[in-house]
């Protein structure tokens, strides 16, 4: 992991003016400036958790546990990136979490009714996912309701359709296992597989997760797309005058969760072969979570793309650092808490740096 | 203040002459209701090249409804709306700022948290390479944000930090300087001294100056007639929703435009009655006949 210390985040130095300045700015330390940097913050707190669990979990210390954690901080955190550049944009989406399932069941249940390739459920469950980021988007649009009403309402029509329609079409609360069905292999190595690294079992899904990170990272902070984001979400009125398309936004990142959800829902499906109805939920907590102790900011403007995949990655490590250290599982919401509550602090202290006069 | 000097360049081609020199803006007899509320009627307005026209009035006279309907964010409900001589309509603010009108709001319309550089360029932001890969042109826009600010004689030493850390006349004059860098060939400047002191009025009506010595009609929405006199050409005074006053610098002169600002009409109105009261100063206020003189005919001092 360290070698995402580098915060890929700062912009290169102005072309040095240098004639005159106004010399009423002082420049900091750079230990502090960095410090200011709620990515920083978050990557020396997973520092921290690593080596806590290094000291107090031996099994962690091994190479394919790091594997592992890795991985579980991948399922978490490909979804804590489109949910993380949401949240800078001012808005958040409860139903991510069930949204995961319903794309799952969607290609699960279409492919094996039909007894078509696999290919036609993955692309007829990535349009649903899009349709649920497009209505969520253009309902908060349209009726100008916080997105925490919008989301919550999808979020719990999506959670009983997903029960409903499942029970309705396999009369069962999971979808039957699709593993032996034609495209199914393809579809595996693209969302499921694994590969060896120096003897080391690898998942796919971290490559894919830091893969969407440095995306993330680059659209976020290089693109017209990526200022549009954090204008829309520091100040969307202002941003409207200026001329960004503060409606397009909006709606894009909420399909951008759409497909992530639908990332997420096909790796679950072709790991797993079959689905279960009734989870998801509450796992959309745990994404906003991430983001948030990634240091983006709950009310949106500020944050990066690369303190979520830290966020994840402590989320990750608790985990699974619990299991190895032979502790109750039980602590680990615990652990979440207080890592949830002092990255808050961390960010507000921050956000009243940033805007000291 | 330096804007001294520059109060008698407008007078030379002031709107006496409006064959030579069609005007940028026009409000012909133009309205808006919201629902059954008349926020705005009757409203003629002409914005021309190297002009101040100043926009005054009390808190409620309309005179946000009217930048609204100018920069695009509403739309008028009655008369006309011209720009370059042609009827338009806006729907957005962004087609407003192609045709070249860019509104400097009270808020100033910029983003606390983000940088200066990027709030300067935010919404036309530049870009190089192909499609895929077509990125902002970073080193580019603080370049040129860092030149276009010294231009207009604004310094600072960091681009890169929040705009939400420079004090409320920097932003102001940073948001001046974007409008005029993006091709604004009207600048509506709402109220850009209500909330700063007297030395950074100065600084801003400085640059107000400045714009208009580049070419630019400027729109300057006040309710503080000193400001106003010191870099206006053309004086409406706004009153519940219609225009009270509508005459050039040569027509009017500072005492009387502070009088139609501060309700002089009504107060004067009210004269008899507030003589009665004890400890209002009556003496001062003028008579109600010397202020209907003006607008009626539009002539000189009193």
């Amino acid at each position: 992991m360290t070698q995402q210390a580098e915060p890929a985040v700062t912009t290169p130095p102005a072309p040095g003016p240098g004639k005159e300045t106004d010399g009423r700015t002082r420049q900091r330390p750079l230990a502090l400036r960095l410090l200011a940097r709620p990515e920083v913050g978050v990557f020396l707190g997973a520092v921290a958790v690593l080596v806590f669990f290094l000291i107090t979990a031996p099994p962690v210390r091994d190479g394919s546990s790091m594997a592992n954690i890795l991985y579980q901080s991948s399922t978490i955190g490909i979804m804590a990136l489109p949910v993380a550049l949401l949240m800078i944009g001012g808005e958040f989406d409860l139903s991510a979490g069930v949204a995961v399932i319903t794309s799952a069941l969607t290609a699960s249940m279409l492919s094996y009714q039909l007894t078509m390739n696999v290919w036609v459920g993955v692309i007829v469950a990535l349009i649903v996912s899009l349709a649920i980021g497009l209505f969520n988007g253009w309902m908060l649009v349209k009726t100008g309701l916080p997105s925490f009403l919008v989301t919550l309402g999808t979020f719990l029509i999506l959670q009983g359709v997903n029960l409903a329609v499942t029970k309705l079409v396999t009369g069962n609360v999971a979808t039957d296992d699709i593993s032996d069905m034609d495209g199914f292999d393809q579809a595996k190595a693209l969302f499921a597989s694994s590969f060896e690294v120096g003897g080391v079992n690898v998942k796919i899904t971290v490559v894919w997760w830091l893969v969407f990170a440095a995306i993330a990272t680059w659209v976020l902070l290089r693109t017209k797309y990526g200022n549009w984001i954090f204008a829309v979400g520091g100040n969307k009125a202002s941003a409207r005058a200026v001329g960004v398309p503060v409606t397009f936004t909006k709606i894009s990142l909420f399909m951008l969760v759409g497909f992530g959800a639908w990332f997420v829902g096909m790796h679950q499906l072709f790991s797993f072969n079959t689905v279960q109805s009734g989870e998801g939920v509450g796992i959309e907590l745990i994404y906003i979570a991430a983001a948030v102790i990634g240091g983006c900011l709950l009310t949106g403007g500020a944050g990066s793309a690369i303190g979520p995949v830290f966020g994840a990655f402590m989320f990750g490590l608790v985990q699974q650092g619990i299991v190895y250290a032979g502790w109750n599982p039980d602590w680990f919401k615990a652990f979440l808490g207080v890592m949830l509550l002092g990255a808050v602090i961390i960010n507000l202290w921050v956000q009243r740096t940033a805007t000291r006069r | 203040m330096t804007s001294k000097e520059t109060g008698t360049h407008g007078a030379v081609l002031e709107d006496k002459a409006p064959e030579k020199d069609t005007p940028i803006v026009e409000l012909r007899n133009a309205g808006k209701a919201y629902g059954n509320i008349r926020a705005l009627h009757g409203v003629d307005l002409k914005v021309f090249p190297n002009q101040v026209t100043c926009v005054l009035g009390d808190n409620g006279a309309g005179k946000s409804t009217l930048i609204k309907i100018i920069s695009g964010l509403h739309q008028h409900t009655e008369g006309e709306f011209l720009v370059d001589g042609r009827p338009v309509r806006f729907s957005t603010p962004r087609e407003a700022l192609d045709k070249g009108i860019a509104t400097v709001y009270q808020d100033l319309a910029v983003v606390p948290l983000m940088p200066v550089w990027r709030n300067f360029f935010l919404g036309s932001e530049m870009t190089k390479g192909p499609w895929p890969v077509r990125r902002l042109d970073i080193e580019k826009m603080k370049k040129t944000a860092d030149h276009e600010l010294r231009e207009m004689g604004i310094v600072l030493d960091d681009l890169e930090q929040p705009i939400g850390t420079l004090s409320g006349g920097q932003r102001q004059c940073v948001a001046i300087a974007r409008a005029v860098y993006f091709g604004a060939r009207v600048l509506i400047l709402d109220e850009p001294t209500a909330a700063l002191g007297v030395k950074q009025s100065g600084v801003v009506l400085k640059y107000i100056a400045a714009a208009r010595d580049r070419g630019l009609g400027v729109i300057f929405i006040t309710h503080n007639p000193h400001h106003a006199y010191m870099v206006g050409d053309h004086f409406s005074v706004l009153r519940l929703g219609t225009m009270e006053l509508n005459a050039s610098r040569d027509e009017v002169s500072l005492e009387e435009l502070t009088n139609h600002m501060a309700g002089g009409t009504e107060l004067a109105a009210l004269k008899h009655e507030l003589a009665q009261v004890r400890g209002v100063d009556v003496e001062e206020l003028p008579e109600e006949s010397d202020l209907t003189a003006t607008v009626a005919s539009s002539e000189g001092k009193s």
